[in-house]
């Protein structure tokens, strides 16, 4: 019996040393083939649709295809095609506006809202709820909505500018002149709650005895809100401004929806997506398609990067 | 000494006066503001109770007489509503959990194992988050056509079935949790499976929450895809259902705002239910309802 009694000891004492050590040999060692077991669904998709998506955009960019016969090179050929085609211009205009539209409108109203529901007033989950409703309504069919709401014959703004003694009311998705407008007065009523939503978020770290000592020292609610709330939620204005530029130059679904498809009368909404979408899968210009890919892209990057400089005017961190 | 209190005393009652003067005007003001954004609704519900001639009506009508509803049966009968919201409800469900099993993997891997080269390949994998999905569109569906999933439910799906950002969410969240339940449960002799099922996907389920209410409201309002892949009508999703109903009913506003009412009453219920959720989710994340 007594010779085993060691060798079992032994036993636990390695078993013991081996336990204890495991979290050093881990390290040394690494988890790499545990890595390559947890990362391989994910990267399978992203490497598919992600990386391989982003890097044919720019070859098929360089090239001719119609899906029908096999692509030729073309080198920049489709990028010079783009500048030089009105249409394209006009795209790019219209999705400008509309942002330079939507986003301060959407972001001061939101802001405004924001400010209002933050004063606790009885209802404000109510209150909230509905603000944010539009923002989480299916675009297509809040487009829908909006498309009788704009008509101009019977439709809901008309019928009350007709009763206010408005002869001739704006005939909207109908007009070149009034469809931005329109689209501008959708993107505003859905954006309101996202802003809104994010600020209830910024407003709470504003920290209340900051305000109460401002309002000792004499401050108005105006030299308050400029002085103490707008510098320290200057942050989320920023986020605020930076996303919904970015949604914004994406916008498509509502422009389609709302002129069932034709992107208003002679292109009055059509939008940069509105134009890859038509060149790719209407005039089966790939080619052309994916330059105008890369266009979006580099539009909305030198966007954020424009307005992440300028943040240095006006945000401020504690 | 009595005569500066009662200075006190009247400004604390003036002070106190006008904040309830302030609150009413707000008051007013967000309730004006909440009539705008909601009377869009309002409109759409009774235009849908109308028939064409009360709608051709000169005055708008927020509460029609006599209500009717032949515009849903015409609806239903001419288009296969309940199909269109089978089809989003499948392609949604599919990917919200295919989405959560590969992202919190995926996170997992990111935020707690130690493998060479983790930090470059999640900077790369990050910085793919800069570039708009509509610069992949056409790859996706070149792919998609090239695995003959055109027009499938596989062909909706697929491009979702992964997602950078919900991966990038939760690797935030799984560095948060704390290491000393992994590490006693390592002693014990847990595998990374085992840590991952049992201790991490646990303790992580706020944030679970959040992926599964942002990636179902995007997958179920999603357009520009499934107006991409699906030809056939029986295949088309809520959003996308709204292209046939303009194609069937062109200006025929009844029709046209049952359809409408059809497809965002559900939306929204579930949205009054969850707003909590919801708004939390956005909140937290910036993002959502594209």
């Amino acid at each position: 019996m007594r010779p085993f009694a060691p060798s079992i000891e032994r036993l636990q004492v390695s078993m013991a040393r081996r336990r204890s050590s495991r979290p050093g040999e881990h390290r040394k060692r690494g988890d790499g083939r545990a890595a390559i077991l947890f990362l391989l669904p994910d990267f399978v998709g992203f490497f598919v649709f992600t990386l391989l998506g982003v890097i044919g955009t720019l070859v098929i960019s360089f090239t001719h295809w119609d899906l029908v016969r096999a692509p030729t090179w073309l080198g920049l050929e489709n990028y010079r095609t783009l500048a030089g085609d009105p249409l394209f211009w006009q795209v790019v205009k219209n999705t400008a506006s509309y942002t330079v539209a939507v986003v301060p409108i959407s972001t001061a109203l939101g802001l405004l809202v924001a400010l209002g529901l933050n004063r606790r007033l009885p209802g404000t989950v109510v209150l909230r709820t509905a603000y944010f409703a539009p923002f989480i309504t299916t675009l297509a069919s809040a487009a829908l909505m909006w498309q009788w709401i704009f008509d101009p014959n019977r439709g809901l703004i008309d019928s009350y500018l007709y009763m206010l003694g408005v002869s001739n009311p704006p005939a909207w998705l109908n007009s070149s002149v009034w469809a931005m407008p329109a689209l501008i007065i959708f993107g505003v009523w859905r954006q309101i709650g996202f802003s809104m939503v994010l600020f209830l978020a910024g407003l709470q770290s504003v920290p209340r005895p900051l305000l109460e000592a401002a309002t000792v020292d004499g401050a108005n609610a105006w030299q308050r809100f400029r002085s103490v709330t707008f510098p320290m939620i200057s942050p989320t204005t920023l986020f605020v401004v930076i996303i919904s530029t970015i949604g914004s130059f994406q916008l498509f679904d509502q422009a389609f929806v709302l002129t069932s498809g034709r992107f208003g009368p002679d292109n009055a909404t059509n939008t940069l997506v509105g134009y890859l979408y038509q060149k790719a899968f209407v005039d089966l210009n790939m080619g052309e398609a994916s330059a105008t890919a890369w266009a979006l892209f580099i539009i909305i990057f030198a966007a954020t990067i424009i307005q992440l400089v300028a943040q240095r005017r006006w945000v401020h961190y504690e | 000494m009595s005569s500066s209190g009662a200075v006190i005393h009247r400004t604390a009652r003036g002070r106190r006066l006008r904040h309830v003067a302030v609150d009413a005007v707000v008051y007013v003001l967000l309730l004006i503001g909440l009539l705008s954004v909601i009377l869009p609704f309002v409109y759409m519900v009774s235009s849908s109770l109308e028939t064409a001639v009360q709608i051709g009506s000169l005055t708008p009508q927020f509460v029609p007489s006599p209500l009717t509803w032949t515009n849903y049966q015409q609806v239903a009968r001419e288009l296969p509503i309940a199909r269109f919201y089978l089809n989003s409800a499948i392609v949604s469900i599919i990917i919200t959990v295919a989405q959560l099993l590969t992202a919190s993997m995926a996170a997992y891997a990111f935020a707690r194992l130690r493998f060479r080269g983790r930090s470059t390949l999640f900077a790369l994998y990050l910085g793919t988050l800069i570039i708009p999905s509509q610069v992949t569109l056409i790859p996706n569906y070149l792919i998609v056509r090239e695995l003959h999933w055109h027009d499938t439910y596989a062909g909706l799906i697929a491009p979702f079935v992964v997602s950078v950002f919900s991966t990038f969410l939760l690797r935030q969240f799984f560095l948060t949790i704390p290491t000393d339940y992994e590490d006693a449960a390592r002693i014990d002799g847990a595998n990374h499976w085992q840590i991952y099922t049992r201790i991490i996907l646990p303790l992580a389920r706020p944030a679970l929450a959040t992926v599964v209410i942002l990636t179902f409201l995007a997958s179920w309002n999603n357009f520009l895809w499934p107006l991409v892949v699906i030809d056939s009508p029986s295949l088309k999703t809520v959003p996308l259902s709204v292209t046939a109903y303009q194609d069937q009913f062109a200006i025929a506003w009844g029709p046209l705002m049952a359809a409408a009412t059809l497809s965002l009453l559900p939306v929204l219920i579930v949205y009054v239910l969850m707003q909590k959720y919801v708004v939390e989710g956005i909140a937290l994340s910036g993002q959502g309802g594209r």
